[in-house]
């Protein structure tokens, strides 16, 4: 099958055009229009996947590493110390932290070695530790944005400034859709938190499709009224009345698409039908009622709650069953410069039995091996205190030269930590893994070249990972 | 092909765009005509420039390739071996290295995962030194200049100078341009293309009746005067200078821009000359005595994200406000994307990074605040301008000196109250005290009320000290590097002085000045755009070298020739396109034709392309009745689905609708959160406004369905209809048909669509008959008396949300 990406050629420059006169678009297009479960090998794929699709994590606001993953012992020896300047090493810090003193708050929080593996997890992670042999924990995350919206936007999009697409739109794009009645990108904000201080926002640009055709923009279901915006009927219209609405409609359309000739009018025929599909598709989907007991009770009592982070975790599982090609989910109430250790402890309630069940429910329908999970937020946080600190409370500020997140499933090792911080979880001291070394990982697991993934706009070949230079993690792969 | 190498598996049935079948054959040059800008130098700039181009940082070998001459350029000769040897393939190791079969040899070497060049593009750079290696200067860094008007065989289609260009294409081609577009097609056209709504029917039958020769030449005269032409040629300037309701970033604050937006509508409106358009925009504030509209329109520079105080570093802010500043500039007037030289010499464009911080330097002196302090007090960061009418002025002045004449009232009684020893007394006192200071309080409500009902607008002023700038190392902030001086770039024409130091002002006079290359060029290039939905250089926001190259050339250089010399009117410019036979083809084609140039590059046909969001949803408001044709003022609030704002905001945020009139204005002035924009545009292709957009992408996918077949406020809009429809007095049901039908498509239905759609009225009347619990939902809120009138009622409205629908409609034809 010659390469089917219809629109492409549409959005191309006539510089393109011309070389993609070889490519044969056109007439390969329309026959594969019909057959979109042909999954034929491309010249382009630069790797065997071994994933298909991914479940994203995205623990927005950013949760503290210091107190989760990145263990560091012998902190408590040096409570309420000045951090070091041969640490510090002139370091950004925000306009909250400026000025400020610097003295180190260790986590109040204990570890302990989890899964044959002996990875150190923390006390409010049980279920989490529980499955410790599936995760690949890395400590040597890092980004350049020591603030929110950027962190966030760099780490959905690539770019700290807006206008580019985000990972799963790339992904619809660069890889088209695995079904064809649901959305290739579907994102899940969690609707309520437990985290109480410093709510950060989201905003619609982290799913955007920027200057990729909108088609691959990530579908944002909601918790209140239909889960896809406009799904249902109107009051006054049932499916009834719909069907033969679309009959008539659509003859209407055809005569016209006769007279006119613009093949785009067959699109939009096709499209009202695809709608109309998804009437029942998407609610099938959402209906959790026909899940066994035991698989609801495993996601833990918050599943039974729309908009809660269980209930999007079970659904990211059903997603996925029905691949969807990339679920994000974002959980908020993460920012903890205050209180920390309560919210953490409420935060960590959130998402830790739901996390766990998701890894070990799709593990069980075999689904784990061929898709990849990422539990990550947009940065880490400052082993220094802020506001009053004590040895249980304390608050901590944005750090974005190391965090820790984890990766499990499709084509990643479990049961090992990947690259390693100084002893103040301050800078990385081995291995590090820059928010566009993750793209291109998750990219590579997908089976495709980061470098290669690329749309022409603005003069420039664009790139989800940008233009400086990115690496495959290759050592957590399996 | 290269770019997609990695690209698609499977092909979704989601969404279909249209398929492309590639013009390689009508554009590609034969060997007498090799043009160096047309041909070569694209393929050069794409597979070559990044290691041997501008960017001296990344250069090998010495050797760049976008110039001739020099010690570097492509004629020199290095270690023995000259890159390119006029008339000499065998000495030009250029030619040696892109047709090389070893692996080590070969250009563009595979690391640089450029693709190789193709056969037809080895024969154009061999024909290309074979005639002597020609450089020219980049197209569009050449004023334009009025070429020929070219000689066609068919000279009874056209006189008019665009037909000519078009036309002599076709011909070259062998081709033929279509036939006019029949009067109904033409007026929808004219209708959609000039005000953004379709023609109602009384305009339809105006201009079917009148067949005066000039007929067509006064329906364009009669919708360029109307108010509404402004409010649509305004919304694609808002797309491209980002305007939107909230700051963008963080807590995404209201901001208060409305002022801005209104200029511009006048601006259109009062058909401002367009060098004027650009000179407020960059500078009003420096002209002498400078009008409210001249500060207005600097708002312009004000329309930058910004964050909100506290988290970020304000000096990261300031320069991140400032390179945003630059980049709108960049791509509004020039049609480049210069903010790729804030962090390294650009790869592509003779852009260096002293160029970028020369720009830089026009827009960093200002006093605002770089950040927000917290919620901006009516949506209002200083520097910002208070635009009452005189009246209010007035008012405001009288009530302020009742105010402190209340005061001044008070004072005494208070004074008097406490120094009165009488108890009688003293109660008397300050029983009056207590009215007075009602009194006062009164009237100060009524000055605060009249305050905030006053238009601010945030303005640029410029501060007294020019702020020295220097390059940022990296584009990092504070990273400071060599002192540069405000200055435009060097590859183009100088910027004239007035004094010692440059000033905006200077600046916009450089952008309006006869000889800048690319002002006058990217304008028409983006009105051509809009009326016929790719611009004769299709990637509008970049026309540079690696935009697009012209489709048509000459017409490009004519019309911008012809738009400076009217005096950038651009009314005129707007009526000599939409007066071309060109733009009046008809755009009925074969599936063939539509197959072989889907964008309509060529204009063999007219062009047919999906309306905006805006568009689609103006329309089902105007043809309803329920459109409010309100102008200006305070954004609004038409009503969208739950919880789009509460599941994204952080401080609390609640979408309210409005209610009332405000919900049926035109979409140009729906409140625009850029955290969250307005779903009903979105999913139509509307940017965020977070970014300049010089272009929206048109999809067609199952979400748009999804919209346009459920969203309560457009079956609102149908019932509306609908009610109309059931409303003419003794009328026949296929009279009543074809009355909707022409409301909603300008056209009126044929014997087949009328059997179409009275099919599905029966069945629907029957449906809904046999559901009265279905047809009292739609009726909700009507007062209507029997089942059957309930039923008819909601039988109609289901048929007009099927017109709405109708690919027809949202479609301009």
């Amino acid at each position: 099958m010659k390469n089917p990406v219809t629109e492409y050629g549409d959005l191309q420059s006539r510089r393109s055009f011309l070389s993609a006169s070889g490519m044969g678009l056109g007439a390969a297009a329309c026959a594969s229009l019909i057959g979109n479960q042909a999954a034929a090998a491309s010249p382009g794929v630069a790797s065997r996947p071994k994933a298909k699709r991914i479940i994203f994590l995205f623990m927005a606001g950013a949760p503290s590493q210091v107190d989760l993953f990145d263990y560091k012992p012998d902190l408590h020896k040096l409570f309420k110390t000045e951090l070091p300047q041969s640490i510090r090493k002139g370091q950004r810090v925000t306009a909250m932290t400026r000025g400020k003193e610097k003295l180190v708050a260790p986590s109040t929080f204990k570890f302990a070695r989890q899964g044959k593996s002996g990875v150190w997890m923390c006390e409010l992670l049980p279920h989490l530790s529980k499955v410790a042999d599936d995760l690949c924990l890395i400590h040597s995350f890092n980004t350049n944005a020591i603030n929110h919206d950027p962190g966030k936007t760099s780490f959905c999009t690539g770019s700290e400034i807006p206008g580019k697409p985000s990972m799963g739109s790339w992904l619809s794009y660069g890889l088209g859709s695995l079904n064809k009645d649901l959305p290739d990108f579907v994102v899940l904000p969690s609707a309520f938190w437990s985290g109480r201080v410093n709510v950060q926002a989201l905003y619609a640009r982290l799913w955007g499709s920027a200057f990729l055709p909108s088609r691959h923009q990530g579908t944002s279901f909601q918790t209140v009224g239909d889960p896809v915006l406009f799904l249902s009927n109107p009051r006054g219209i049932d499916g009834k009345v719909r069907r033969r609405m679309l009959d008539s409609l659509s003859q209407l359309n055809q005569k016209h698409l006769a007279e006119i000739g613009d093949p785009e009018i067959q699109t939009t025929i096709a499209q009202q039908e695809m709608a109309f599909r998804m009437q029942s598709s998407v609610p099938k989907l959402t209906d959790i009622s026909k899940e066994p007991k035991g698989v609801l009770e495993m996601y833990g009592p918050e599943v039974n709650k729309l908009g809660s982070y269980a209930r999007n975790c079970l659904l990211a599982r059903r997603m996925v069953e029905r691949d969807v090609r990339f679920v994000q989910l974002f959980h908020r109430g993460w920012d903890h410069h205050s209180r920390l250790p309560d919210n953490m402890r409420g935060q960590c309630r959130d998402v830790d039995q739901p996390t766990a069940a998701l890894l070990k429910d799709l593990k069980s329908r075999g689904l784990l091996n061929d898709t990849l999970v990422v539990f990550v937020g947009e940065f880490g946080r400052t082993v220094f205190g802020q506001g009053n600190i004590t040895r249980d409370n304390y608050g901590r500020d944005h750090h974005p030269r190391c965090f820790s997140g984890w990766l499990a499933g499709g084509g990643i090792k479990g049961g090992m930590h990947y690259g390693k911080t100084d002893d103040f979880s301050y800078n990385v001291v081995e291995n590090p893994v820059h928010v566009r070394d993750l793209h291109a990982t998750m990219l590579h697991l997908l089976g495709v070249d980061h470098r290669e993934l690329i749309f022409p706009f603005q003069g420039l070949d664009q790139k989800l990972t940008g233009v400086e230079k990115s690496r495959v993690v290759k050592e957590i792969i399996s | 092909m290269n770019r997609i190498r990695t690209l698609a598996l499977i092909l979704t049935t989601l969404s279909v765009v249209r398929t492309t079948q590639v013009l390689a054959d009508e554009f590609a040059p034969t060997a007498k005509e090799v043009s160096f800008n047309r041909d070569v130098f694209p393929i050069l700039s794409d597979r070559c420039f990044a290691c041997h181009g501008p960017d001296s940082k990344v250069r090998k070998a010495t050797l760049r390739l976008d110039r001739a001459g020099g010690v570097d350029g492509a004629y020199r000769t290095h270690d023995g071996s000259t890159a390119i040897k006029p008339r000499s393939l065998e000495e030009s190791e250029l030619w040696q290295r892109v047709t090389s079969g070893d692996v080590d040899q070969v250009m563009p070497p595979p690391h640089a995962r450029k693709k190789p060049l193709s056969r037809e593009e080895q024969a154009i750079i061999r024909n290309w030194i074979k005639a002597g290696a020609p450089y020219e200067r980049f197209w569009a860094f050449v004023p334009a200049r009025n070429p020929d008007i070219p000689r066609v065989q068919n000279r009874k289609w056209s006189r008019q100078p665009i037909d000519l260009h078009v036309l002599a294409k076709l011909e070259s081609l062998g081709l033929q341009p279509s036939r006019e577009a029949d009067s109904r097609t033409l007026i929808r056209r004219l209708s959609f293309d000039l005000t953004g709504l379709p023609p109602t029917l009384d305009e339809i039958k105006v201009f079917l009746a009148d067949d005066r020769p000039k007929a067509y030449e006064a329906l364009v005269d009669r919708l360029l005067a109307k108010k509404q032409f402004g409010e649509h040629v305004a919304r694609y300037w808002l797309d491209l200078v980002r305007f939107a309701d909230t700051n963008g970033m963080h807590k995404d604050f209201y901001r208060n821009f409305i002022a801005y937006r209104d200029w511009v509508i006048r601006a259109f409106n009062d058909n401002l000359g367009y060098d004027d358009f650009v000179r407020y925009q960059l500078a009003g504030d420096l002209f002498p005595n400078a009008t409210n509209d001249q500060l207005v329109a600097t708002g312009f520079s004000r329309l930058h994200l910004i964050i909100d105080r506290g988290t970020a570093l304000p000096e990261e802010s300031f320069f991140k406000n400032v390179v945003d500043r630059v980049t709108a500039v960049g791509t509004s007037f020039m049609g480049m994307t210069v903010h790729c030289a804030t962090c390294h010499e650009h790869k592509y464009d003779p852009l260096s990074q002293k160029d970028f911080y020369s720009l830089f330097a026009f827009f960093n002196n200002i006093d605002a605040a770089p950040e927000t302090n917290g919620r901006p007090r009516n949506g209002l960061q200083p520097p910002f301008l208070a635009l009452g009418t005189p009246g209010q002025n007035r008012k405001l002045q009288q009530l302020d000196k009742q105010v402190a004449e209340s005061l001044k009232t008070l004072k005494a009684l208070k004074a008097k109250v406490a120094a009165e020893k009488d108890p009688r007394k003293k109660k008397a006192f300050a029983e009056e005290l207590k009215a007075s200071t009602a009194k006062h309080e009164g009237l100060k409500g009524t000055r605060d009320r009249l305050d905030r009902q006053i238009l601010r607008a945030m303005v640029m002023r410029e501060r007294k000290e020019v702020r020295p700038t220097h390059i940022r190392i990296r584009g990092q902030y504070d990273a400071p590097g060599e002192l540069v001086e405000r200055n435009t770039p060097g590859f183009l024409p100088p910027l004239k002085k007035t004094g010692k130091t440059a000033t905006r002002m200077d600046l916009a006079e450089w952008f309006v000045d006869p000889g800048n290359p690319l002002t006058a060029r990217v304008a028409v290039n983006r009105f051509w755009q809009q009326f016929f939905g790719t611009g004769l250089v299709k990637t509008s926001e970049d026309i540079g070298a690696q935009g697009e190259v012209p489709s048509h050339p000459e017409l490009l250089d004519h019309l911008t020739v012809s738009f400076t010399a009217s005096g950038w009117n651009v009314k005129a410019l707007v009526k000599q396109i939409v007066t071309s036979r060109t733009y009046r083809q008809s755009s009925v084609s074969t599936a063939r034709q539509f197959a072989s140039d889907p964008e309509n590059r060529l204009l063999a046909r007219g062009s047919r392309f999906r309306m905006d969001a805006e568009m689609i949803r103006d329309q089902i408001l105007a043809t309803s009745g329920l459109l409010v044709n309100t102008m200006y003022g305070k954004s609004v609030k038409p009503p969208q689905p739950d919880g789009l704002w509460k599941s994204v905001t952080m401080i609390g945020e609640r979408f309210k609708a409005d209610t009332g009139d405000a919900i049926h204005r035109r979409s140009l002035y729906t409140y625009w959160k850029r955290g969250m924009p307005p779903p009903q545009m979105t999913i139509l292709n509307a940017p965020n406004r977070d970014a300049c957009v010089a272009r929206r992408e048109r999809t067609n996918t199952p979400s748009q369905a999804l919209l346009l077949l459920n969203e309560s406020e457009y079956l609102k809009a149908a019932r509306e209809l609908a009610r109309k429809v059931l409303g003419i007095e003794g009328a026949r049901a296929s009279q009543r048909l074809a009355f909707a039908y022409e409301t909603v498509t300008s056209k009126l239905p044929d014997q087949q669509e009328r059997q179409i759609l009275s099919d599905l009225l029966r069945t629907l009347q029957k449906s809904y008959l046999e559901s009265p619990a279905l047809a009292a939902e739609i009726c909700d809120g009507l007062n209507l008396g029997t089942a059957g009138e309930k039923a008819q009622l909601a039988a109609w409205t289901v048929l007009v949300n099927a017109l709405y629908n109708l690919d027809v409609t949202k479609t301009r034809e």
